[in-house]
């Protein structure tokens, strides 16, 4: 059905261009008047008449037509008397009978019966779909070949449909995200019907795996956030103690002492540590680095655990110094060289220049430039799930296991999941408060680093 | 006018390039003490890349190369020996757009004394930058926002504020990239009353594009062209008798 909608419809989309074009040419052909817009306008005006209903039958045909079949087949099958049947698995079995996909034996009357009905109305509906795609494909060309004349301002019409289909794209994106929101929202609700939101909020215990025992309400004891976020914290201070200097200096570096060439060279190499897959960060966090602090650990006398804070968060940092690099390079970079000439005019050297003029003129973009990478050390998983183990540890040894939100997150929805237990829905609520807290460090940073270029500008 | 022979910078020789392109060609003057030298000329005729030689600020360029003498009180100052840092803090440079820090009006004043470490204490560097605001006759203006910042000032007082921030380290020197151009006439006429005061204790270079301001404040003028020194000499002489045919077409305004 695919392959030849496909065909019908650029032959719809072929013959609507030329007819369209034809019929405008014939028009001016007879009145020898000067047409308001183009032919190509008149054609295109045409062709979206053609094309867009098509479009429209094809989806409505690919999202409803399994749905209605299917409504049909249960409607109209015999059930036999006393047998157990599930709506899903019957189906299943009647459409692999009809494909001739089920090879087992003795089927019952009742199934040979419906894989017929099914077969055929498959084969009803696919003959009423070609029909229907051609006759809408022709009704469409011709309204809107009768509205054609001289008069007619094709091109204004066509630039408005551009402009309708631009506007369609760019809210799936929008609708897409506030989808997201409110499902995350609904969800939520749905985990503080059954467990308070001050305990889930202020308790320090986090054991959603431990059986609810019967007369123990889940709302007991178990989902208390406060390890999970002082996890969250203390991994991404860890690694935030990595990427802020190693970042900062390499970016004052980078634009104030490197010659043009090395910086065209350096900062593209540094960017492609953003590019390393995640995975395979906390592959090496949890392959060179965890043993090393752990026999750090052991060396200075400190007991540490196999996956630690200190593993995860030193890896995090690595991974997220270009990010404070290359932003806070583009920052010192826009600092305006007035100033440094200024700065150096007077008869100070590069170091002060850098420390006394250059960084307090930056320090806004830099700070937004930190809140990014920190957002971004917040919203990381991979490496924490490889590296810093599970556990939902409320400490502030990084030498110890420790756990983080996305952490729990992926724990929570891993493996067969019913909808309905808080711990499932947790998931949920973790997600909602790490939006926020994400959400306000983007919106606070992109505010910092906005006024800072107006100031300049 | 006192007539006095001592000559604070001299230049032979220059040549400057940026990467292939020869911005000056040979350019040589003398420039006396405790007075205004105009540097006037059409765009891009290398006046402003002259001016920076003087200061080592062409350093900041990677591509341009400068060779040839200019020596500051009898030291040569385009070789790999000078410290730059110490010839910086003897000639002072006020720039074509106002510069202020980002930080407060005090603090910009204070800023050159305090990494030059001319104040031992808190009412030195007090006292330093009063006097040096004074000086560039804005302390009236601002002596009740001393911390306000100074970006908040106005144009002129901001580009009186960057000379201020410039004479507070004792300069003997104060170079001047066209600093009226981005200025209103009343500013500018604040300016280069302040250039006439400043002249008695200063030597002054100023690269302009107004030939009336070349004429009102300089007592000698260079006229550039084409990366080349034309005519250098008393102002009064430039404006009224050229030699040069070239000079005489440019300050009637035949081109330029």
């Amino acid at each position: 059905m695919f392959f030849w909608s496909i065909v019908l419809i650029l032959i719809g989309i072929y013959s609507s261009y030329i007819f369209g074009k034809s019929r405008i040419k014939k028009l001016v052909y007879s009145t020898n008047l000067k047409p308001k817009s183009q032919y190509n306008y008149h054609a295109q005006y045409v062709l979206s008449w053609c094309l867009l209903p098509a479009l429209i039958v094809y989806f409505s045909w690919a999202v409803f037509e399994e749905q209605i079949i299917q409504n049909l087949i249960l409607d109209s099958f015999e059930y036999v008397e006393g047998a157990a049947y599930n709506d899903g698995l019957l189906l299943a079995e009647i459409r692999n009978v009809a494909n001739n996909t089920d090879f087992s034996e003795g089927k019952s009357q009742e199934i040979i019966n419906a894989a017929s009905q099914y077969k055929s109305l498959k084969l009803t509906s696919e003959i009423s779909f070609y029909i229907s795609i051609i006759i809408i494909m022709i009704l469409g060309s011709l309204y809107a070949v009768r509205k054609i004349n001289i008069q007619f301002n094709a091109q204004d019409t066509i630039e408005k449909y551009i402009k309708y289909i631009l506007i369609f794209c760019s809210s799936i994106a929008v609708l897409t995200t506030i989808g997201i929101i409110f499902s995350l929202i609904f969800e939520s609700f749905r985990f503080f019907s059954q467990v308070s939101i001050f305990e889930f909020l202020f308790s320090t215990e986090w054991y959603p795996f431990i059986p609810i025992r019967e007369g123990q309400a889940a709302a007991e004891g178990s989902f208390g956030a406060v390890p999970i976020f002082a996890g969250t914290f203390l991994i991404m201070i860890v690694a935030m103690c990595v990427a802020a200097p190693i970042g900062l200096l390499t970016a004052i570096y980078l634009s104030e002492y490197a010659s043009q060439k090395v910086r065209k060279t350096v900062k593209p190499l540094l960017e492609i540590l953003a590019g390393i897959p995640t995975i395979v960060y906390g592959f090496f966090a949890f392959v060179t680095v965890a043993p090393f602090v752990k026999s750090f650990g052991q060396s200075i006398g400190i007991d540490a655990s196999p996956t630690s804070a200190l593993a995860a968060g030193l890896v995090m940092g690595v991974m997220i110094i270009p990010f404070i690099s290359s932003l806070s390079d583009d920052v010192i970079n826009s600092v305006p060289q007035s100033l440094r000439e200024g700065s150096l005019g007077i008869g100070a050297n590069k170091a002060e220049t850098i420390k006394k003029v250059i960084l307090p003129a930056a320090l806004p973009g830099i700070v937004g430039a930190f809140l990014l990478a920190i957002s971004r050390a917040i919203g990381e998983t991979m490496i924490v799930v490889v590296a810093a183990g599970t556990a939902a540890n409320l400490t502030a040894n990084p030498f110890e296991n420790v756990t983080t939100v996305t952490v729990q997150i992926v724990v929570a929805l891993i493996g067969d999941q019913e909808f309905d237990n808080p711990r499932t829905l947790s998931a949920f609520a973790l997600g909602l408060v790490l939006f926020v807290i994400t959400l306000s460090l983007n919106v606070l940073a992109l505010r910092i680093v906005k006024k800072y270029r107006e100031r300049y500008e | 006018m006192v007539e006095n022979n001592n000559t604070k910078i001299s230049a032979k020789d220059v040549d400057v390039f940026y990467s292939e392109k020869q911005a000056l060609n040979k350019i040589s003057m003398d420039i006396k003490e405790k007075e205004v030298t105009a540097l006037i000329g059409p765009s891009g005729c290398g006046k402003s890349t002259f001016l920076r030689c003087i200061n080592r600020m062409n350093d900041l360029i990677e591509i341009c190369k400068v060779t040839g003498s200019i020596k500051v009180d009898n030291e040569e100052i385009i070789s790999s020996s000078t410290d730059v840092v110490s010839l910086r803090s003897k000639i002072g440079m006020v720039f074509q757009k106002p510069n202020p820090f980002p930080k407060s009006i005090f603090d910009n004043v204070a800023y050159g004394p305090s990494i030059h470490g001319l104040a031992d204490t808190k009412s030195d560097l007090e006292n330093i930058v009063i006097t040096s605001l004074k000086k560039a006759g804005l302390y009236n203006e601002v002596k009740d926002r001393l911390n306000e910042p100074g970006t908040s000032l106005s144009g002129g007082q901001q580009q009186r504020l960057c000379i201020a921030r410039a004479i507070a380290v004792n300069p003997e020197i104060i170079l001047m990239d066209e600093p009226c151009s981005a200025l209103d006439p009343i500013a500018t006429a604040i300016i280069e009353e302040l250039i006439d005061e400043l002249r008695l204790n200063y030597t002054i270079i100023i690269v302009t594009h107004s030939m009336q301001q070349a004429a009102r404040v300089s007592q000698k003028t260079c006229f550039f062209h084409l990366g080349e020194l034309i005519e250098s000499g008393e102002t009064n002489k430039i404006f009224t008798n050229p030699d040069n045919t070239k000079t005489q077409d440019y300050i009637t305004g035949r081109f330029g």
